[in-house]
């Protein structure tokens, strides 16, 4: 049997992990305190909050949020930040699924003692998940699932008052973004993802706290702290193209571990040419939220669904703007167009 | 002859789902020529424990990447990995971090 190794950092613990990030083997207290500095650094370091401010904690009941109210309410306390916490959950509306992880997240309500507010895709958009999927089939409900959760936590913190949102997006999350992005050649996102603090005008700004930590630490983490979070996949596909960024992803990991934080690093320093036209960020001619078409993906979907049009927000953007803001003035001819819309749509491009 | 391991295992962050839901099974592994490591622990769980899409779980002769394995609570990676010999009442966690966020 071999010898236990000894923690790098005191000396007399017997080390529990080996940090994906250094190399460093850490012992159990070791690593619980150098984590929770690194994140309260990250917080410093890029001022994502301000005394004062109402912060919404994106609450899945997964791995990743479940730590992030942890640390802020722990981090909160410990250094005075002065911050109002509140947990926000996106009820999408999946039976089984959502109401497991929604149980998950009112578990920890309780431990955190944060307040909980639910809000669901039903009052905000008037469709659950469940009768979207009948209706669009099974393979394009994530495009839904996904822009429609992105509005909700805005919507919902926009209603509770808060000025910030944070999500509990970490390294291996934004590698993955850039990779995707760079994939694509998506310059407009690859610039944005990497950010830590995004949106100002019009949407609340969001932040990540846990930008820099990896998923092995962040897992760890909450196995060591014996945090109950909630693991099942969504019962929708899930998006096949990040399914297999993240692959890539986990294999270069596993050769080269610094890959996820020099993944990080490369969104960060890249920098577009002055002479590449950028997408112009405006904001919804119906519902006010950012975007760079005249009406958000979001109000495109919706519009589709609820004229019996499900794909129409799939596919070319050009194409779909024109049909609806055609449509916003005379009804005559919308039809015809939408029909051909509909018929001329698809992939799935998001 | 290796004799008999009497051995916990454990499944979590989701790797459950791949055995019935269960998290804790309580193993012994047959008496064998050679002595029990990982390596030959993976392919037993394969064949006696997994139920489901065991790509989701084993890749070639290791563990999926993506896939946390803490043996006696201290991360593999300090313990020699593949080729950690198993001991009696040893504690085998596999954690997966490829489920939701
Ligand atoms: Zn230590
Ligand atoms: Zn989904
Ligand atoms: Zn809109």
């Amino acid at each position: 049997m071999p010898a236990p190794v000894l923690c790098q950092s005191c000396g007399a613990g017997r080390a529990a992990l080996r940090r994906p990030k250094t190399g460093q083997a850490l012992c159990r207290e070791c690593f619980v305190a150098a984590f929770e500095a690194e994140v309260h650094g990250t917080i410093v370091a890029a001022r994502l909050f301000q005394p004062g401010e109402t912060v919404a904690v994106g609450a899945s009941g997964g791995k990743d949020s479940t730590v992030l109210a942890h640390l802020l309410r722990l981090l909160n306390q410990r250094h005075g930040y002065g911050l109002r916490l509140l947990l926000l959950s996106v009820d999408e509306g999946i039976a089984g699924y959502r109401d497991d992880s929604l149980d998950a997240v009112r578990r920890n309500r309780g431990r955190l003692g944060l307040p909980l507010h639910v809000v669901s895709y039903r009052e905000l958009y008037g469709w659950s998940m469940d009768r979207i999927a009948r209706h669009v089939g099974p393979k394009n409900n994530c495009t839904f699932c996904g822009v429609f959760r992105r509005q909700a936590l805005d919507r919902g913190a926009a209603l509770l008052g808060a000025d910030k949102i944070a999500t509990g997006h970490n390294a291996d999350d934004v590698a993955e973004t850039v990779l995707m992005n760079f994939l694509r050649g998506d310059v407009g996102r690859l610039r944005r993802c990497a950010g830590i603090l995004t949106g100002s005008e019009g949407a609340l700004p969001r932040c990540k706290p846990l930008k820099h930590a990896y998923e092995k630490e962040i897992v760890l983490y909450a196995y060591f702290q014996g945090l109950d979070y909630f693991s099942t996949e969504c019962v929708y596909a899930p998006n096949a193209y990040r399914g297999h960024a993240r692959t890539l992803l986990k294999d270069l990991e596993a050769i080269r571990p610094s890959a996820v934080a020099d993944l990080v690093h490369s969104g960060e320093r890249l920098a577009v040419r002055e002479d590449v036209r950028m997408p112009t960020q405006g904001t919804c001619q119906r519902c006010g939220y950012l975007s760079s078409q005249p009406l958000c993906k979001a109000c495109v979907l919706l519009e589709g669904l609820n004229r019996g049009l499900p794909r129409l927000g799939i596919g070319k953007p050009s194409r779909m703007q024109k049909v609806l803001t055609d449509a916003e003035k005379p009804e005559v001819g919308f039809r015809e167009d939408s029909q051909q819309a509909s018929r001329a749509i698809r992939t799935v491009d998001f | 002859m290796a004799a008999p391991l009497s051995i916990q295992l454990e499944f979590g962050g989701g790797a459950e789902l791949l055995f019935d839901g269960i998290r804790k099974h309580q193993v012994t592994l047959p008496s064998q020529p050679e002595p029990w490591d990982i390596r030959s622990l993976l392919a037993w769980i394969k064949e006696n424990l997994l139920k489901e899409r065991p790509e989701l779980f084993v890749q070639g002769d290791t563990v999926r990447p993506g896939i946390l394995v803490l043996i006696n609570e201290a991360d593999w990676e300090l313990m020699g990995e593949l080729d950690y010999q198993l001991q009696d009442q040893d504690n085998v966690v596999f954690i997966s971090t490829l489920h939701g966020g």
